[in-house]
């Protein structure tokens, strides 16, 4: 039992945290709770705070909108909480659609649908094109792009106020995950996972590597969604300092041998420098 | 290593065409889809909601308008309602705008595409001034025009004898009777769809619009000489004269020529 909870206690926290934040937005619209209203693109914390989405922020700007106080302020938040805490902490923290592709990964992994198909022939960088292409559409056409195509507000928005068709959307990103592409969506894809990566760059809440324990054993790897970040496993003690890491912490949890851990960004630096 | 670094940089050079065009491919797609689904004119949006094609790129399609309507008046567009995915919108029909006196759906927009001072009059929130479209009657289905009298439009109005009033007309087809034919003041109406939501007929006679697509336009040719405020465009007005040579023979010729009479 106690194997059992080390081995799943982040995976349980993250759902956890993204079913709370679920239930507590669809409470809003339902019983007209005021803990969190609105949605993902932008809401009201506890009728007081506004939180809004920085990228959606960004593309009305690149569509020439007006931005407001409330708006920039709120994305102003957002984005401070997300650098300090590590970008992509959205993406496996907060984000619907991560359920909708973790499952479909354990279903690829139980499947052996990865040993089928071990070279994946995307790369990982699409999703700074994407990023790019989507504020390139919103200066043209006057319109915030993504959140036009958005799955992640589609389901989110969906599950608050009414998912009309866009379960259909949900099916094709897990379809998509399990037989096209591992990792499709979130890895490869989604801008918004592209915008956090890059403020993930810059965040304190690290991944850090011990060589010393490591035996080698690829768990960690196997398990991790942006298995590129873990380049130096058993090779060299550092931290994991790419922006594309999610902050999951399965690798963390999977690992029998203690050779990752939580750390803070320039503790961690120190250590390895010092030593 | 020369050998190497040649197809290095053809690798580099393919991939990067490679992407380029998947990348354009994806941008055709993408903004054909966004065109697709911004191009629905009809929409009905809640009140104080700036220009549409302002609208859309500053509503961050958070709900929060949708939380704060107490009639559930306001929807979020969904996948399959091929509107523009997220934004609100409402169908009078179904539920209309009951027009809450402090608009509560206005003030919580985080991003002004809900314009509190176009809801304003004397620094007080006014409903009353806010513009969500305009009522239309169709008087072929009306049945006031038919002579059956009804008047539900008029007293569903919340501007009750301001956005409509009942024009008296005589039946001629009995001679003993009276038309109450509904009129439409477009400067008052708020376009509630209050009157929609009331109309007997199996689809509704009377209907909200948007204004764009309810009025007319008669452009900068006719002044109103029987209105002051009209008349004094005048003022500015540029004088272009334009002349038409008039000959009285050839008006005379035109009748003594053959050829024409054929």
């Amino acid at each position: 039992m106690a194997t059992l909870w080390n081995n799943y206690r982040y995976l349980f926290f993250r759902r956890f945290t993204q079913l709370s934040i679920l239930v507590l937005y669809f409470l809003a619209n339902a019983w007209g709770w005021s803990v969190l209203k609105g949605n993902l693109s932008s809401s009201l914390l506890l009728n007081t705070v506004p939180l809004s989405d920085p990228y959606a922020a960004l593309q009305m700007l690149a569509a020439g909108a007006v931005l407001s106080a409330d708006l920039l302020l709120g994305a102003f938040i957002v984005t401070i909480f997300y650098l300090l805490i590590g970008g992509r902490v959205f993406c496996s923290w907060v984000c619907p659609v991560n359920i909708v592709t973790d499952a479909a990964a354990l279903l690829r992994r139980k499947l052996g649908v990865d040993a089928i198909s071990r070279r994946q022939p995307a790369s990982r960088n699409m999703r700074y094109w994407v990023l790019v292409l989507s504020l390139i559409i919103s200066a043209i056409m006057g319109i915030t792009a993504f959140e036009f195509i958005s799955p992640i507000s589609m389901l989110h928005r969906g599950i608050v106020f009414g998912l009309g068709f866009g379960w259909a959307a949900m099916l094709i990103i897990f379809l998509f995950d399990l037989f096209v592409l591992k990792n499709g969506w979130c890895g490869h894809v989604c801008p918004l996972g592209g915008f956090y990566s890059l403020l993930g760059n810059f965040s304190l809440i690290r991944v850090s590597h011990s060589e010393e324990n490591c035996t080698l054993c690829m768990k960690c790897k196997t398990v991790c969604p942006e298995h590129q970040v873990l380049h130096m496993v058993g090779k060299e003690s550092l931290p994991v300092l790419s922006g594309e890491c999610t902050n999951c912490a399965r690798c963390i949890e999977v690992c029998d041998d203690d050779a990752l851990n939580f750390s803070i960004r320039n503790l961690a630096k120190n250590k390895t420098t010092g030593e | 290593m020369k050998t190497e670094a040649v197809s290095d940089r053809r690798k580099f050079i393919l991939n990067m065409a490679r992407s380029a065009g998947i990348t354009a491919l994806g941008g055709f797609i993408w903004s054909a889809y966004v065109d697709e689904v911004t191009a629905s004119q009809l929409l009905l949006r809640p009140p104080g909601a700036i220009k549409e094609e302002d609208f859309l790129k500053t509503c961050i399609k958070c709900g929060l308008c949708v939380l704060a309507c107490p009639y559930d008046t306001l929807l979020l567009a969904k996948p399959g309602d091929n509107k523009p995915l997220g934004t609100p919108y409402f169908i009078p029909r179904d539920i209309p705008c009951y027009m809450c006196t402090d608009i509560p759906c206005v003030p919580v927009c985080p991003t002004g595409a809900l314009n509190e001072s176009s809801v304003t009059t004397d620094k007080k929130l006014d409903i009353n001034a806010a513009d969500m479209g305009l009522a239309v009657i169709d008087s072929e289905s009306c049945i006031a025009f038919w002579g059956i009298q009804c008047d539900a439009c008029y007293r569903a109005c919340p501007l009750l004898g301001e956005a409509i009033s009942i024009v008296y007309e005589k039946n001629e087809r009995t001679g003993k009777h009276a038309f109450m034919k509904p009129v439409v003041h477009a400067n008052i109406c708020t376009g509630c769809g209050l009157c929609e939501r009331a109309c007997v007929t199996e689809k509704a006679s009377i209907f909200i619009l948007p204004r764009e697509v309810a009025m007319g336009k008669a452009g900068d040719y006719y002044i109103k000489g029987w209105d002051k405020e009209d008349e004094k465009r005048l003022e500015n007005a540029m004088e272009i004269k334009t002349k038409t040579e008039i000959s009285k023979e050839s008006a005379i010729d035109s009748l003594n020529s053959e050829e024409e009479l054929y």
